[in-house]
Protein backbone atom coordinates (compact mmCIF):
# COMPACT_ATOMS: atom_id res chain seq x y z
CA UNK A 1 0.00 0.00 0.00
CA UNK A 2 1.90 2.70 -0.82
CA UNK A 3 -0.30 4.90 -2.50
CA UNK A 4 -0.85 8.31 -1.35
CA UNK A 5 -4.45 8.47 -1.84
CA UNK A 6 -6.83 8.21 1.37
CA UNK A 7 -8.75 5.16 2.22
CA UNK A 8 -12.75 5.52 1.75
CA UNK A 9 -14.60 5.72 5.04
CA UNK A 10 -17.44 4.11 3.12
CA UNK A 11 -17.05 2.31 0.04
CA UNK A 12 -19.54 -0.27 -1.97
CA UNK A 13 -18.98 -2.06 -5.33
CA UNK A 14 -22.03 -3.49 -6.62
CA UNK A 15 -23.87 -3.50 -3.69
CA UNK A 16 -27.38 -5.81 -4.33
CA UNK A 17 -29.89 -6.90 -1.38
CA UNK A 18 -33.14 -9.36 -1.68
CA UNK A 19 -35.21 -10.04 0.38
CA UNK A 20 -36.81 -13.22 -0.87
CA UNK A 21 -36.89 -12.86 -4.67
CA UNK A 22 -37.56 -8.82 -4.14
CA UNK A 23 -34.77 -7.13 -5.66
CA UNK A 24 -34.16 -4.30 -2.96
CA UNK A 25 -30.63 -3.02 -4.29
CA UNK A 26 -29.46 -3.57 -8.00
CA UNK A 27 -26.01 -2.57 -8.08
CA UNK A 28 -24.62 0.45 -5.70
CA UNK A 29 -21.48 1.93 -6.33
CA UNK A 30 -20.87 4.96 -4.08
CA UNK A 31 -17.89 6.38 -2.21
CA UNK A 32 -17.72 8.16 1.06
CA UNK A 33 -14.97 10.28 1.99
CA UNK A 34 -13.57 10.65 5.95
CA UNK A 35 -14.87 13.81 6.86
CA UNK A 36 -17.49 13.80 4.02
CA UNK A 37 -21.25 14.71 4.85
CA UNK A 38 -23.25 12.13 2.45
CA UNK A 39 -27.06 12.57 2.40
CA UNK A 40 -29.01 9.83 0.37
CA UNK A 41 -32.60 11.03 -0.81
CA UNK A 42 -35.40 9.22 -2.74
CA UNK A 43 -39.12 8.05 -2.91
CA UNK A 44 -40.22 5.52 0.02
CA UNK A 45 -39.15 1.84 -1.12
CA UNK A 46 -36.21 3.14 -3.16
CA UNK A 47 -33.76 1.18 -0.95
CA UNK A 48 -31.57 4.03 0.49
CA UNK A 49 -32.19 2.58 4.21
CA UNK A 50 -31.31 -0.20 3.38
CA UNK A 51 -28.13 0.37 2.01
CA UNK A 52 -27.91 2.49 4.79
CA UNK A 53 -28.07 -0.87 7.21
CA UNK A 54 -26.04 -3.00 4.82
CA UNK A 55 -23.16 -0.58 5.63
CA UNK A 56 -23.18 -1.95 9.95
CA UNK A 57 -24.10 -5.45 8.55
CA UNK A 58 -27.76 -5.13 9.85
CA UNK A 59 -28.55 -6.71 6.55
CA UNK A 60 -26.27 -8.87 4.49
CA UNK A 61 -25.39 -8.05 0.94
CA UNK A 62 -26.62 -10.65 -1.53
CA UNK A 63 -24.11 -9.69 -3.67
CA UNK A 64 -21.26 -7.09 -4.50
CA UNK A 65 -18.66 -5.55 -1.51
CA UNK A 66 -18.46 -3.44 0.93
CA UNK A 67 -15.72 -2.11 2.78
CA UNK A 68 -15.57 0.53 6.03
CA UNK A 69 -12.61 2.60 6.84
CA UNK A 70 -10.54 -0.62 3.86
CA UNK A 71 -12.23 -3.49 5.82
CA UNK A 72 -14.15 -5.55 4.05
CA UNK A 73 -18.12 -5.49 5.94
CA UNK A 74 -18.68 -9.16 7.34
CA UNK A 75 -16.39 -10.89 5.61
CA UNK A 76 -12.68 -11.92 5.70
CA UNK A 77 -10.90 -12.49 2.40
CA UNK A 78 -8.20 -15.14 2.34
CA UNK A 79 -6.48 -15.59 -0.93
CA UNK A 80 -9.42 -15.42 -3.38
CA UNK A 81 -12.36 -17.03 -1.22
CA UNK A 82 -14.84 -14.98 1.18
CA UNK A 83 -15.20 -16.25 4.58
CA UNK A 84 -18.29 -15.50 7.38
CA UNK A 85 -17.18 -13.37 10.00
CA UNK A 86 -18.63 -14.89 13.55
CA UNK A 87 -20.96 -12.97 15.26
CA UNK A 88 -19.09 -11.67 17.98
CA UNK A 89 -16.32 -10.32 14.84
CA UNK A 90 -19.49 -8.57 13.55
CA UNK A 91 -20.16 -7.05 17.27
CA UNK A 92 -16.47 -5.54 17.24
CA UNK A 93 -16.89 -3.69 13.67
CA UNK A 94 -20.25 -2.42 14.48
CA UNK A 95 -18.38 -0.56 17.72
CA UNK A 96 -17.24 1.90 14.99
CA UNK A 97 -20.20 3.00 13.21
CA UNK A 98 -22.43 4.76 14.86
CA UNK A 99 -26.22 4.43 14.02
CA UNK A 100 -29.58 6.59 14.61
CA UNK A 101 -32.95 5.38 14.19
CA UNK A 102 -35.69 6.73 12.54
CA UNK A 103 -37.56 5.65 15.90
CA UNK A 104 -35.09 6.49 18.47
CA UNK A 105 -34.88 2.94 19.88
CA UNK A 106 -33.81 4.11 23.37
CA UNK A 107 -33.85 1.27 25.89
CA UNK A 108 -36.88 1.67 27.61
CA UNK A 109 -35.86 0.28 30.99
CA UNK A 110 -33.00 2.52 31.42
CA UNK A 111 -32.25 6.29 32.47
CA UNK A 112 -31.28 8.43 29.81
CA UNK A 113 -27.90 8.54 31.29
CA UNK A 114 -28.19 4.80 31.47
CA UNK A 115 -28.67 4.22 27.96
CA UNK A 116 -25.46 6.39 27.13
CA UNK A 117 -23.27 4.38 29.17
CA UNK A 118 -24.86 0.88 28.43
CA UNK A 119 -22.48 0.21 25.11
CA UNK A 120 -19.19 1.80 26.59
CA UNK A 121 -19.27 -0.61 30.13
CA UNK A 122 -20.70 -3.69 28.37
CA UNK A 123 -19.09 -3.96 25.25
CA UNK A 124 -15.77 -1.76 26.13
CA UNK A 125 -15.55 -3.00 29.42
CA UNK A 126 -15.18 1.14 30.26
CA UNK A 127 -15.12 1.69 34.31
CA UNK A 128 -18.60 3.17 35.64
CA UNK A 129 -18.17 6.16 36.87
CA UNK A 130 -15.58 6.87 33.59
CA UNK A 131 -18.49 5.71 31.91
CA UNK A 132 -21.08 8.49 33.51
CA UNK A 133 -18.82 11.15 33.27
CA UNK A 134 -18.43 10.59 29.29
CA UNK A 135 -21.98 10.19 29.08
CA UNK A 136 -22.77 13.45 30.89
CA UNK A 137 -20.59 15.31 28.88
CA UNK A 138 -22.32 14.32 25.58
CA UNK A 139 -25.47 14.64 27.15
CA UNK A 140 -24.57 18.45 27.70
CA UNK A 141 -23.31 18.32 23.87
CA UNK A 142 -26.42 17.29 23.08
CA UNK A 143 -28.07 19.62 25.30
CA UNK A 144 -29.76 17.60 27.33
CA UNK A 145 -27.53 18.26 30.72
CA UNK A 146 -30.55 18.78 32.50
CA UNK A 147 -31.96 15.06 32.17
CA UNK A 148 -29.68 12.59 32.79
CA UNK A 149 -32.31 10.89 35.79
CA UNK A 150 -35.21 10.87 33.24
CA UNK A 151 -36.55 7.83 31.67
CA UNK A 152 -37.11 8.39 27.79
CA UNK A 153 -41.09 7.73 27.89
CA UNK A 154 -40.55 11.30 29.59
CA UNK A 155 -39.01 13.26 26.64
CA UNK A 156 -40.22 14.36 23.72
CA UNK A 157 -39.73 13.18 20.40
CA UNK A 158 -37.11 15.59 19.40
CA UNK A 159 -35.01 15.05 23.46
CA UNK A 160 -35.11 11.32 22.99
CA UNK A 161 -33.41 11.69 19.36
CA UNK A 162 -30.85 13.71 20.69
CA UNK A 163 -30.23 10.99 23.15
CA UNK A 164 -29.81 8.39 20.63
CA UNK A 165 -27.40 10.43 18.78
CA UNK A 166 -25.49 10.79 22.99
CA UNK A 167 -25.60 6.78 22.98
CA UNK A 168 -23.99 6.50 19.43
CA UNK A 169 -21.48 9.27 20.38
CA UNK A 170 -20.24 7.29 23.37
CA UNK A 171 -18.81 4.58 21.38
CA UNK A 172 -16.89 7.03 19.73
CA UNK A 173 -17.62 5.92 16.12
CA UNK A 174 -15.69 6.97 13.09
CA UNK A 175 -18.80 6.98 11.17
CA UNK A 176 -22.08 7.69 11.98
CA UNK A 177 -25.48 6.34 9.89
CA UNK A 178 -28.68 8.09 10.32
CA UNK A 179 -31.56 6.66 9.26
CA UNK A 180 -34.25 9.48 8.65
CA UNK A 181 -33.40 10.76 12.04
CA UNK A 182 -36.49 13.51 11.61
CA UNK A 183 -38.95 11.54 10.03
CA UNK A 184 -40.81 10.52 13.55
CA UNK A 185 -40.86 14.06 14.90
CA UNK A 186 -43.38 16.57 14.95
CA UNK A 187 -42.18 19.52 12.38
CA UNK A 188 -41.56 22.29 15.56
CA UNK A 189 -39.03 19.34 17.15
CA UNK A 190 -37.09 18.59 13.89
CA UNK A 191 -34.77 21.92 13.91
CA UNK A 192 -33.36 20.74 17.67
CA UNK A 193 -32.37 17.60 16.12
CA UNK A 194 -30.68 18.87 12.80
CA UNK A 195 -28.73 21.74 14.71
CA UNK A 196 -26.97 18.74 16.57
CA UNK A 197 -26.04 17.03 13.83
CA UNK A 198 -24.98 20.01 11.93
CA UNK A 199 -22.89 20.70 15.24
CA UNK A 200 -21.45 16.96 14.61
CA UNK A 201 -20.59 17.81 10.67
CA UNK A 202 -19.07 20.92 11.86
CA UNK A 203 -16.83 18.43 14.05
CA UNK A 204 -15.51 16.68 11.09
CA UNK A 205 -17.39 13.23 12.10
CA UNK A 206 -18.24 11.51 8.80
CA UNK A 207 -21.58 11.01 8.18
CA UNK A 208 -24.11 9.35 5.77
CA UNK A 209 -27.40 10.62 6.60
CA UNK A 210 -30.87 9.36 4.50
CA UNK A 211 -33.43 12.31 5.46
CA UNK A 212 -35.96 14.11 3.34
CA UNK A 213 -34.55 17.51 4.94
CA UNK A 214 -33.83 19.32 1.78
CA UNK A 215 -32.41 21.97 3.64
CA UNK A 216 -29.94 19.99 5.83
CA UNK A 217 -28.96 18.13 2.57
CA UNK A 218 -28.29 21.46 0.46
CA UNK A 219 -26.54 23.32 3.52
CA UNK A 220 -24.78 20.57 5.42
CA UNK A 221 -24.33 18.15 2.78
CA UNK A 222 -21.16 17.66 1.13
CA UNK A 223 -22.49 14.85 -1.70
CA UNK A 224 -26.34 14.22 -2.23
CA UNK A 225 -27.29 10.99 -3.49
CA UNK A 226 -30.84 10.47 -5.49
CA UNK A 227 -31.97 6.63 -5.11
CA UNK A 228 -34.59 5.35 -6.74
CA UNK A 229 -35.78 1.83 -7.33
CA UNK A 230 -32.45 0.27 -6.16
CA UNK A 231 -30.17 2.36 -7.75
CA UNK A 232 -28.10 5.17 -7.57
CA UNK A 233 -29.88 7.88 -9.87
CA UNK A 234 -27.70 10.73 -9.27
CA UNK A 235 -24.96 11.96 -7.24
CA UNK A 236 -23.19 15.22 -6.93
CA UNK A 237 -23.05 18.50 -4.99
CA UNK A 238 -26.33 19.07 -2.93
CA UNK A 239 -26.71 22.75 -4.67
CA UNK A 240 -26.06 21.09 -8.45
CA UNK A 241 -28.42 17.98 -7.80
CA UNK A 242 -31.10 20.34 -6.09
CA UNK A 243 -30.83 23.24 -8.09
CA UNK A 244 -30.31 21.50 -11.74
CA UNK A 245 -31.19 17.86 -11.58
CA UNK A 246 -30.83 15.71 -14.95
CA UNK A 247 -32.77 12.71 -15.04
CA UNK A 248 -36.38 12.93 -15.17
CA UNK A 249 -36.75 11.19 -11.98
CA UNK A 250 -34.75 13.34 -9.55
CA UNK A 251 -36.92 16.37 -11.19
CA UNK A 252 -40.60 14.50 -10.17
CA UNK A 253 -39.29 13.53 -6.85
CA UNK A 254 -37.59 17.09 -6.25
CA UNK A 255 -40.92 18.68 -7.52
CA UNK A 256 -42.95 16.72 -5.11
CA UNK A 257 -40.39 17.03 -1.94
CA UNK A 258 -39.34 21.19 -2.65
CA UNK A 259 -42.74 22.80 -2.53
CA UNK B 1 -40.07 33.21 36.14
CA UNK B 2 -43.32 35.53 35.34
CA UNK B 3 -44.41 35.67 31.72
CA UNK B 4 -47.37 37.85 30.96
CA UNK B 5 -49.13 34.76 30.21
CA UNK B 6 -49.05 33.19 33.61
CA UNK B 7 -50.16 36.19 35.33
CA UNK B 8 -53.13 36.40 33.21
CA UNK B 9 -53.78 32.85 33.88
CA UNK B 10 -53.75 33.69 37.78
CA UNK B 11 -55.98 36.44 37.52
CA UNK B 12 -57.96 34.32 35.34
CA UNK B 13 -61.91 34.07 37.14
CA UNK B 14 -62.40 30.44 37.70
CA UNK B 15 -65.29 28.71 35.39
CA UNK B 16 -68.81 28.07 37.25
CA UNK B 17 -68.62 24.54 37.42
CA UNK B 18 -71.82 22.46 36.23
CA UNK B 19 -74.18 21.95 38.94
CA UNK B 20 -76.49 18.64 38.03
CA UNK B 21 -78.84 16.05 39.32
CA UNK B 22 -76.79 12.80 39.06
CA UNK B 23 -78.18 10.00 37.37
CA UNK B 24 -79.72 7.58 39.90
CA UNK B 25 -79.12 4.03 39.54
CA UNK B 26 -81.23 1.94 41.34
CA UNK B 27 -80.37 -1.53 39.83
CA UNK B 28 -76.54 -1.16 41.87
CA UNK B 29 -78.46 -0.94 45.18
CA UNK B 30 -81.37 -3.95 44.30
CA UNK B 31 -78.21 -5.91 43.21
CA UNK B 32 -75.76 -4.91 46.37
CA UNK B 33 -78.54 -5.71 48.30
CA UNK B 34 -79.11 -9.34 47.00
CA UNK B 35 -75.48 -10.21 47.11
CA UNK B 36 -75.28 -8.93 50.78
CA UNK B 37 -79.06 -10.98 51.84
CA UNK B 38 -77.09 -13.81 49.99
CA UNK B 39 -73.20 -13.42 52.08
CA UNK B 40 -74.91 -13.04 55.47
CA UNK B 41 -77.02 -16.46 54.54
CA UNK B 42 -73.39 -17.79 53.47
CA UNK B 43 -71.61 -16.34 56.94
CA UNK B 44 -74.97 -17.87 58.82
CA UNK B 45 -74.21 -21.37 58.07
CA UNK B 46 -70.80 -21.39 58.42
CA UNK B 47 -71.51 -20.22 62.02
CA UNK B 48 -74.48 -21.88 62.80
CA UNK B 49 -73.57 -25.65 61.17
CA UNK B 50 -71.88 -27.69 63.19
CA UNK B 51 -70.55 -29.86 60.70
CA UNK B 52 -68.17 -27.39 59.90
CA UNK B 53 -66.89 -28.01 63.50
CA UNK B 54 -64.60 -24.48 63.74
CA UNK B 55 -63.51 -25.92 66.79
CA UNK B 56 -61.59 -29.52 65.13
CA UNK B 57 -60.37 -26.52 62.50
CA UNK B 58 -58.70 -24.50 65.07
CA UNK B 59 -57.14 -27.61 67.02
CA UNK B 60 -55.29 -28.78 63.55
CA UNK B 61 -54.72 -24.85 61.89
CA UNK B 62 -51.33 -24.62 63.99
CA UNK B 63 -50.69 -28.47 64.58
CA UNK B 64 -47.29 -29.62 64.23
CA UNK B 65 -48.46 -31.93 61.42
CA UNK B 66 -50.08 -29.46 59.12
CA UNK B 67 -47.24 -26.81 59.74
CA UNK B 68 -44.43 -29.29 58.75
CA UNK B 69 -46.92 -30.55 55.95
CA UNK B 70 -47.08 -26.55 54.99
CA UNK B 71 -43.12 -26.52 54.67
CA UNK B 72 -42.67 -29.34 52.29
CA UNK B 73 -45.34 -27.56 50.01
CA UNK B 74 -43.38 -24.20 50.81
CA UNK B 75 -40.16 -25.79 49.56
CA UNK B 76 -41.43 -28.40 46.87
CA UNK B 77 -43.33 -24.97 45.22
CA UNK B 78 -40.40 -22.79 45.43
CA UNK B 79 -37.67 -25.43 44.23
CA UNK B 80 -40.17 -26.61 41.26
CA UNK B 81 -40.72 -22.56 40.34
CA UNK B 82 -36.69 -22.10 40.43
CA UNK B 83 -35.98 -25.02 38.05
CA UNK B 84 -39.12 -24.29 36.01
CA UNK B 85 -37.93 -20.97 35.68
CA UNK B 86 -34.38 -21.14 34.89
CA UNK B 87 -35.26 -24.20 32.68
CA UNK B 88 -37.72 -22.03 30.90
CA UNK B 89 -36.00 -19.72 30.39
CA UNK B 90 -33.30 -21.96 28.91
CA UNK B 91 -35.82 -23.54 26.61
CA UNK B 92 -37.26 -20.46 25.34
CA UNK B 93 -34.30 -19.52 24.01
CA UNK B 94 -33.26 -22.37 22.16
CA UNK B 95 -36.68 -22.30 20.76
CA UNK B 96 -35.41 -19.05 19.41
CA UNK B 97 -32.47 -20.38 18.42
CA UNK B 98 -31.22 -19.91 14.42
CA UNK B 99 -29.91 -23.49 14.71
CA UNK B 100 -32.65 -26.32 13.92
CA UNK B 101 -31.91 -28.92 15.54
CA UNK B 102 -31.73 -26.61 19.13
CA UNK B 103 -35.39 -25.47 18.15
CA UNK B 104 -36.79 -28.85 17.35
CA UNK B 105 -35.69 -29.80 20.56
CA UNK B 106 -37.23 -27.09 22.14
CA UNK B 107 -40.47 -27.75 20.66
CA UNK B 108 -40.12 -31.48 21.53
CA UNK B 109 -39.39 -30.57 24.84
CA UNK B 110 -42.77 -28.59 25.68
CA UNK B 111 -44.35 -30.45 23.35
CA UNK B 112 -43.74 -34.14 25.42
CA UNK B 113 -44.21 -31.94 29.31
CA UNK B 114 -47.08 -30.56 28.52
CA UNK B 115 -48.94 -33.17 26.75
CA UNK B 116 -48.25 -35.69 29.43
CA UNK B 117 -50.35 -35.33 33.00
CA UNK B 118 -47.79 -33.76 35.56
CA UNK B 119 -48.81 -36.16 37.97
CA UNK B 120 -47.57 -39.11 35.72
CA UNK B 121 -44.31 -37.19 35.96
CA UNK B 122 -44.26 -36.66 39.01
CA UNK B 123 -44.59 -40.52 39.85
CA UNK B 124 -42.27 -41.26 37.12
CA UNK B 125 -39.64 -38.93 38.56
CA UNK B 126 -40.02 -40.34 41.85
CA UNK B 127 -39.91 -43.94 41.24
CA UNK B 128 -37.45 -43.62 38.17
CA UNK B 129 -35.29 -46.41 40.04
CA UNK B 130 -37.61 -48.55 38.81
CA UNK B 131 -36.48 -48.37 35.56
CA UNK B 132 -33.05 -47.37 36.08
CA UNK B 133 -31.25 -48.30 39.14
CA UNK B 134 -28.30 -47.04 38.67
CA UNK B 135 -27.19 -43.80 37.13
CA UNK B 136 -23.73 -43.30 35.64
CA UNK B 137 -20.94 -40.48 34.07
CA UNK B 138 -19.07 -41.40 31.57
CA UNK B 139 -18.48 -41.15 27.85
CA UNK B 140 -21.83 -41.33 25.59
CA UNK B 141 -22.51 -45.02 24.44
CA UNK B 142 -18.72 -46.00 26.12
CA UNK B 143 -16.99 -46.44 29.38
CA UNK B 144 -18.22 -45.71 32.73
CA UNK B 145 -16.69 -43.92 35.14
CA UNK B 146 -19.14 -43.01 37.96
CA UNK B 147 -22.08 -45.17 38.98
CA UNK B 148 -24.78 -43.85 41.54
CA UNK B 149 -27.71 -45.64 42.95
CA UNK B 150 -30.75 -43.98 41.47
CA UNK B 151 -32.79 -44.65 45.36
CA UNK B 152 -30.49 -42.79 46.61
CA UNK B 153 -29.32 -39.76 43.97
CA UNK B 154 -33.23 -38.86 43.45
CA UNK B 155 -35.53 -39.51 46.72
CA UNK B 156 -39.03 -39.04 46.64
CA UNK B 157 -38.82 -35.57 47.36
CA UNK B 158 -36.50 -34.56 45.07
CA UNK B 159 -38.35 -36.83 42.04
CA UNK B 160 -41.80 -34.86 42.73
CA UNK B 161 -39.50 -30.98 42.74
CA UNK B 162 -38.34 -32.94 39.25
CA UNK B 163 -41.67 -33.95 38.09
CA UNK B 164 -43.13 -30.30 39.07
CA UNK B 165 -40.05 -28.37 38.37
CA UNK B 166 -39.40 -30.37 34.32
CA UNK B 167 -43.44 -29.84 33.73
CA UNK B 168 -43.19 -26.06 34.83
CA UNK B 169 -40.57 -25.04 32.86
CA UNK B 170 -42.44 -26.25 29.53
CA UNK B 171 -45.13 -23.43 30.76
CA UNK B 172 -42.79 -21.28 31.70
CA UNK B 173 -41.10 -21.64 28.25
CA UNK B 174 -44.18 -20.74 26.11
CA UNK B 175 -44.50 -17.44 28.82
CA UNK B 176 -40.59 -16.44 28.41
CA UNK B 177 -41.07 -17.17 24.54
CA UNK B 178 -44.29 -14.49 24.18
CA UNK B 179 -42.11 -11.81 26.44
CA UNK B 180 -39.59 -12.13 24.25
CA UNK B 181 -41.45 -11.62 21.21
CA UNK B 182 -43.19 -8.59 22.81
CA UNK B 183 -40.01 -6.95 22.86
CA UNK B 184 -39.58 -4.74 19.80
CA UNK B 185 -37.25 -5.74 17.42
CA UNK B 186 -35.80 -2.31 17.15
CA UNK B 187 -34.27 -2.97 20.24
CA UNK B 188 -32.50 -5.40 19.24
CA UNK B 189 -31.16 -3.43 16.39
CA UNK B 190 -30.34 -0.65 18.20
CA UNK B 191 -28.21 -2.88 20.77
CA UNK B 192 -26.49 -4.60 17.56
CA UNK B 193 -25.45 -1.40 16.24
CA UNK B 194 -23.61 -0.52 19.49
CA UNK B 195 -21.69 -3.32 18.81
CA UNK B 196 -23.71 -6.07 21.59
CA UNK B 197 -23.15 -9.56 21.51
CA UNK B 198 -26.04 -11.77 21.07
CA UNK B 199 -25.99 -12.64 24.40
CA UNK B 200 -25.59 -9.57 26.30
CA UNK B 201 -28.40 -8.03 24.11
CA UNK B 202 -30.60 -10.81 25.52
CA UNK B 203 -29.63 -10.13 29.13
CA UNK B 204 -29.08 -6.55 29.19
CA UNK B 205 -31.95 -5.73 26.74
CA UNK B 206 -34.26 -7.77 25.98
CA UNK B 207 -34.88 -10.09 28.41
CA UNK B 208 -35.48 -6.90 31.38
CA UNK B 209 -38.02 -5.25 28.75
CA UNK B 210 -39.95 -9.00 28.50
CA UNK B 211 -39.91 -9.53 32.61
CA UNK B 212 -43.15 -6.87 32.23
CA UNK B 213 -45.10 -9.46 30.08
CA UNK B 214 -43.55 -12.44 31.83
CA UNK B 215 -44.29 -11.75 35.24
CA UNK B 216 -47.79 -11.85 35.23
CA UNK B 217 -48.68 -14.92 34.16
CA UNK B 218 -45.56 -16.41 36.18
CA UNK B 219 -47.12 -15.53 39.57
CA UNK B 220 -50.24 -17.01 37.89
CA UNK B 221 -48.35 -19.93 37.19
CA UNK B 222 -46.58 -19.71 41.13
CA UNK B 223 -50.14 -20.11 42.82
CA UNK B 224 -51.12 -22.92 40.40
CA UNK B 225 -48.01 -24.72 41.33
CA UNK B 226 -48.50 -24.35 45.05
CA UNK B 227 -52.14 -25.98 44.65
CA UNK B 228 -50.59 -28.34 42.21
CA UNK B 229 -48.04 -29.94 44.79
CA UNK B 230 -50.93 -31.70 46.81
CA UNK B 231 -50.81 -33.77 43.86
CA UNK B 232 -47.73 -35.17 45.51
CA UNK B 233 -49.92 -36.59 47.93
CA UNK B 234 -50.02 -39.47 45.88
CA UNK B 235 -46.17 -40.14 46.44
CA UNK B 236 -46.69 -39.39 50.50
CA UNK B 237 -44.04 -36.89 50.20
CA UNK B 238 -45.50 -35.19 53.24
CA UNK B 239 -46.49 -31.45 51.65
CA UNK B 240 -49.64 -30.21 53.18
CA UNK B 241 -52.43 -31.68 51.71
CA UNK B 242 -50.84 -35.47 52.65
CA UNK B 243 -50.48 -34.38 56.47
CA UNK B 244 -54.02 -33.22 56.06
CA UNK B 245 -55.09 -36.61 54.37
CA UNK B 246 -53.40 -38.41 57.01
CA UNK B 247 -54.60 -36.72 59.49
CA UNK B 248 -58.41 -37.21 58.89
CA UNK B 249 -58.18 -40.94 57.55
CA UNK B 250 -57.42 -41.17 61.31
CA UNK B 251 -59.95 -38.88 62.96
CA UNK B 252 -62.54 -39.21 60.22
CA UNK B 253 -63.14 -35.29 60.29
CA UNK B 254 -63.10 -34.76 56.50
CA UNK B 255 -64.59 -30.86 56.81
CA UNK B 256 -62.45 -29.33 59.43
CA UNK B 257 -59.36 -30.54 57.90
CA UNK B 258 -59.81 -30.12 53.90
CA UNK B 259 -60.66 -26.54 55.61
CA UNK B 260 -57.64 -26.23 57.70
CA UNK B 261 -55.94 -26.98 54.33
CA UNK B 262 -58.01 -24.49 52.25
CA UNK B 263 -57.01 -21.70 54.83
CA UNK B 264 -53.11 -22.29 54.49
CA UNK B 265 -53.41 -22.13 50.37
CA UNK B 266 -55.68 -19.21 50.58
CA UNK B 267 -52.80 -17.57 53.26
CA UNK B 268 -50.04 -18.92 50.95
CA UNK B 269 -51.66 -17.61 47.59
CA UNK B 270 -52.30 -13.71 49.46
CA UNK B 271 -48.77 -13.51 50.27
CA UNK B 272 -47.67 -14.60 46.41
CA UNK B 273 -49.70 -11.85 45.56
CA UNK B 274 -48.23 -9.25 47.28
CA UNK B 275 -44.71 -10.20 46.52
CA UNK B 276 -46.24 -10.53 42.62
CA UNK B 277 -47.46 -6.85 42.87
CA UNK B 278 -43.54 -5.40 44.02
CA UNK B 279 -42.08 -7.41 41.79
CA UNK B 280 -43.70 -6.18 38.91
CA UNK B 281 -43.64 -2.63 40.23
CA UNK B 282 -39.38 -3.33 40.42
CA UNK B 283 -39.51 -4.08 36.34
CA UNK B 284 -41.73 -1.41 35.41
CA UNK B 285 -39.19 1.02 35.71
CA UNK B 286 -39.47 3.74 32.38
CA UNK B 287 -42.67 2.29 31.36
CA UNK B 288 -45.88 3.66 30.80
CA UNK B 289 -47.98 3.33 34.06
CA UNK B 290 -50.23 1.02 32.45
CA UNK B 291 -53.01 0.07 34.74
CA UNK B 292 -54.06 2.03 37.45
CA UNK B 293 -56.34 -0.28 39.55
CA UNK B 294 -55.83 -0.37 43.31
CA UNK B 295 -53.19 -2.59 45.39
CA UNK B 296 -52.97 -5.73 43.96
CA UNK B 297 -55.18 -5.18 40.92
CA UNK B 298 -58.30 -5.02 43.54
CA UNK B 299 -60.79 -2.22 43.17
CA UNK B 300 -62.02 -0.11 40.76
CA UNK B 301 -59.44 0.67 37.55
CA UNK B 302 -59.44 4.25 37.42
CA UNK B 303 -60.64 5.13 34.22
CA UNK B 304 -57.89 6.58 31.83
CA UNK B 305 -60.31 8.21 29.46
CA UNK B 306 -61.45 11.14 31.83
Amino acid sequence: MTEPTITPMVKSEGVHKYFGRLEVLKGIDLEVMPGEVMCVIGPSGSGKSTFLRCINHLEKLTAGKLWVDGELVGYRQKGDKLHELRDNEVAAKRREIGMVFQRFNLFPHMTVCENVMEAPIQVKGVAKAKARERALALLERVGLADKPKAYPRELSGGQQQRVAIARALAMDPKLMLFDEPTSALDPELVGEVLAVMRQLAEDGMTMVVVTHEMGFAKEVGDSLVFMDGGVVVEQGSPRDVISNPQHERTKAFLGKVLT
Amino acid sequence: MTSPETDERKNRIPPEQIVAVPVRHPGRWVAAAALLVLAAMLVNSLVTNPAWSWDVVWQFLFSDRVLKGLWVTIELTLLAMVIGVVLGIVVAVMRLSRNPIVSTIAWLYAWFFRGTPVLVQVIFWSYIAVLYPTLSLGIPFGPEFVYFDSNLLIPIFAGAVLGFGLNEAAYMSEIVRAGILSVDQGQTEAAEALGMTRLKILRRIVLPQAMRVIIPPTGNETISMLKTTSLASVIAVGDLFTQVQLIYGGNLKYVPLLVVASIWYLVLTSLLSIAQYFIERRYSRGAIPARQGGFLGFGRPKSGLA
